[in-house]
């Protein structure tokens, strides 16, 4: 499965020679177990483990719900109360789902962010890029289906309002939204066609998963320096690198389990924090909320959605939000086109990483601006947050490129892993092979 | 750029922002009380509780449902704890529909039973009130002090009903009660409590803030029944991670060690 030297496997015992002449399914697992790993990752690298982990909880707590939970109007809210007064731990179910969403969000932001700041979408890591943002659209659409279901007011108007988005195109938007609905509004046909579409949903971002770790198991993994490992032998491979067993599946649980501690604060003694205090009330089409908001996770580009505020030549303002709201994700996914600099890493390249770290504050800036009444400043400052977005992606990743002078990089990973940790500091001999301790 | 004061910034932030998602529900004025079942040791007083129902049976149920609250649950250890026979005595001055009768037809409830609905007057449904408003949203609408104060809703129903100024107004036929915590400064509910308005069981003092705070920790009982088991089972849950995390720290320590060429 990997495109780096590596050891393969070999069949020892009668049975696991006679399974794998049929079916090459331990030598899979073994290579991708033992895959050589860059020896220097650091704490960025562990979201990965966390995404996965998120995605079995979300499914196994999921379809456990859908035990007790009933897909009606009438019946829907009823249910969820059912589970949570009801239901033998039903409580707990619920709210794992429900902050296990905002956690997979937490996790999928740090990735992405890490991947942008590392250079980790650039050749030949593009398709892996563009499998993780086909994974974020289906999480978003998935995690938006899934806070329908409740039946909740905020449920019933953010589902209005978002899919009021498709009947702002021209021509073809009325009947995409009444087909999206099932009907002229949000109603019952609504809530049963995305209970289906948010159970079927995480089985395809499962499959999506596979081909992403897949094809960056071709490309072998980035690295803080961006700088790639040596494949001249197996030998120097293993200099630059160590097996993902057992090194970074520990390191990754033992990210995992403090980031567990963090999501079972969340549960257990704030889980409605995140949520929205409207959606404890039953959806009533005829009382509109003073003011909807979608998740927190939504928020940066729904204040995208809200930034233009005028019409644009024959693009009026609601068609140009919900353009640039989809334009947002697809500047993103063409990063790795937009991006002209050869250099990696943002680790050396000193104009960038101000121009990066001004897009993570921005991000934040801009999920301020969508939680906040389109009112005052708000609208401003949710333009010019979208100006950033796009022009970041659009002229800076292009143009510093060219301009930018970076810093020198280190020849290899070992080179830069020994500056960390140097040779015969202590007890190991230099270049010493990677034995799993005791 | 210091890649760690990104990552906690990273983690943080969206706790704080992801607050403003609370800016709706109002911008009246709040007042934070000291409820027994805040903070993480927090939990329900059983008397508060049992004078809170008295609140709700003897004055808000006249015109306020309660249809997702199940009065055998008003038995429940860590909630009221009532005996079964005051369960019984409280099922038997409800009706609720009879399914197995004709349409239209009621009959006496069940201890089994959910209290009925109750749609006479227009008025909200109180089995999640608690949760369903906001008391805190600042500074800024970034939604901090809900860290430490909680969401607010017990305390937006005790602002509620102790907010009163005594102004009334007609709208459209309407008579309007001036309230300081409502949003838009006029509610359609009559001011519903006065001094001594119920006697107390357990002789408390039936003050309007009395009753107030009462009724409100009752109904955020009603809208979280299970916080004292959810509280209990994080500190379990909490402990074995914590354990766990140390287990994994010392193995990948050692496990690296001789990479990092380091001693252990």
């Amino acid at each position: 499965m990997s495109g780096i030297p590596h050891e393969h496997y070999e069949p020892k015992s009668g049975f696991e020679k006679w399974l794998e002449s049929r079916l090459p399914i331990l030598g899979l697992l073994h290579s991708t177990l033992t895959i050589p790993t860059p020896k220097n990752l650091n704490w960025m690298w562990i979201w990965g483990i966390v995404l996965t982990f998120f995605l079995a909880v979300q499914i196994i707590t999921g379809i456990t719900l859908v035990m007790h939970y009933t897909p009606d109007t009438t019946l829907a809210f009823a249910s969820v109360e059912h589970i949570m007064r009801d239901v033998n731990g039903g409580w707990l179910l619920r709210y794992l789902h429900s902050n296990g969403a905002s956690m997979f969000f937490i996790a999928v932001y740090f990735h992405i962010f890490r991947g942008l700041y590392y250079g980790s979408y650039k050749a030949p890591r593009e398709i892996t890029w563009i499998i993780g943002i086909l994974i974020y659209l289906a999480m978003m659409a998935t995690a938006f289906m899934g806070y329908v279901l409740p039946w909740g007011q905020m449920s019933f108007w953010g589902a209005t309002v978002i899919t009021g988005l498709f009947g702002a195109l021209p021509l073809v938007g009325e009947p995409i939204q009444t087909w999206l609905l099932g009907g002229p509004a949000v109603d019952n046909a609504t809530l049963t066609r995305f209970f289906s579409l948010h159970y079927l949903l995480p089985f395809v971002i499962a499959g999506l998963v596979i081909v992403h770790i897949w094809a960056f198991h071709s490309t072998g993994n980035n690295n803080p320096t961006g700088v790639e490992v040596r494949r001249d032998s197996i030998d120097i491979v293993k200099k630059d690198t160590v097996p993902f067993w057992p090194y970074y599946v520990i390191k990754d649980l033992l990210a995992l389990v403090l980031f567990l501690i963090f999501f079972a604060v969340m549960v257990f003694f704030m889980p409605n924090f995140l949520g929205h205090p409207d959606n404890y009330i039953e959806a009533n089409p005829l009382v509109t909320p003073a003011h909807i908001v979608p998740e927190w996770y939504f928020l940066p580009f729904y204040a995208i959605l809200r930034a233009i505020t005028f019409d644009i030549l024959f693009i009026d303002a609601k068609l140009g939000g919900v353009l640039l709201m989809f334009g947002s994700i697809a500047v993103m996914a063409l990063a790795p086109w937009l991006d002209t600099s050869r250099v990696r890493s943002g680790r050396y390249r000193p104009m960038f990483r101000w121009a990066f770290l001004v897009f993570v504050i921005n991000f934040f800036v801009l999920m301020w601006a969508g939680g906040m009444p389109a009112e005052g400043i708000v609208p401003v400052v949710s333009l010019l947050g979208t100006i950033y977005w796009f022009a970041y992606f659009l002229v800076i990743l292009p143009v510093l490129g060219i301009t930018e002078k970076p810093l020198p990089q280190p020849a290899t990973i070992e080179a830069d892993f020994d500056s960390h940790y140097p040779p015969n500091a202590g007890g190991a001999p230099a270049g010493a092979q990677p034995t799993p301790a005791e | 750029m210091n890649t760690k004061f990104l990552l906690s910034a990273a983690l943080v932030a969206p706790l704080a922002l992801a607050a403003p998602a609370f800016a709706a529900g109002g911008a009246g004025h709040v007042e934070d009380v000291d409820f027994s079942f805040e903070g993480p040791f927090g939990s329900f007083d059983q008397a508060q509780l049992q004078r809170g129902f008295q609140v709700w049976y003897e004055v808000c149920s006249a015109c306020h449902g309660m249809k997702f609250v199940s009065i055998r649950s008003l038995g429940d250890e860590m909630g009221p704890a009532f005996p079964e026979a005051q369960l019984k005595a409280i099922a038997e001055n409800f009706e609720v529909i009879d399914e197995e009768g004709e349409y239209g037809d009621f009959r006496t409830a069940k201890v089994s039973d959910n209290f009925p609905e109750n749609n006479g007057a227009g008025a909200p449904d109180l089995s999640l009130m608690a949760k369903a408003r906001a008391g805190f949203h600042g500074p800024a609408g970034l939604g901090i002090n809900q860290l430490m104060k909680g969401i607010g809703g017990p305390e937006y129903i005790f602002s509620l009903l102790t907010g009163y100024t005594g102004e009334e107004k007609e709208e459209a036929g309407t008579i309007l009660y001036e309230n300081t915590a409502f949003s838009s400064g006029y509610i359609s509910m009559a001011p519903p409590l006065y001094e001594e308005i119920i006697e107390y069981q357990d002789g408390t003092e039936a003050t309007i803030e009395q009753m107030s705070e009462d009724v409100a920790a009752f109904l955020m009982w009603t809208a979280e029944p299970k916080m004292t088991e959810r509280k209990q089972a994080g500190f379990r849950n909490i402990g074995f991670l914590v354990l766990l995390f140390v287990l994994l720290y010392l193995t990948n320590k050692k496990l690296w060690a001789p990479i990092k060429r380091k001693e252990f």
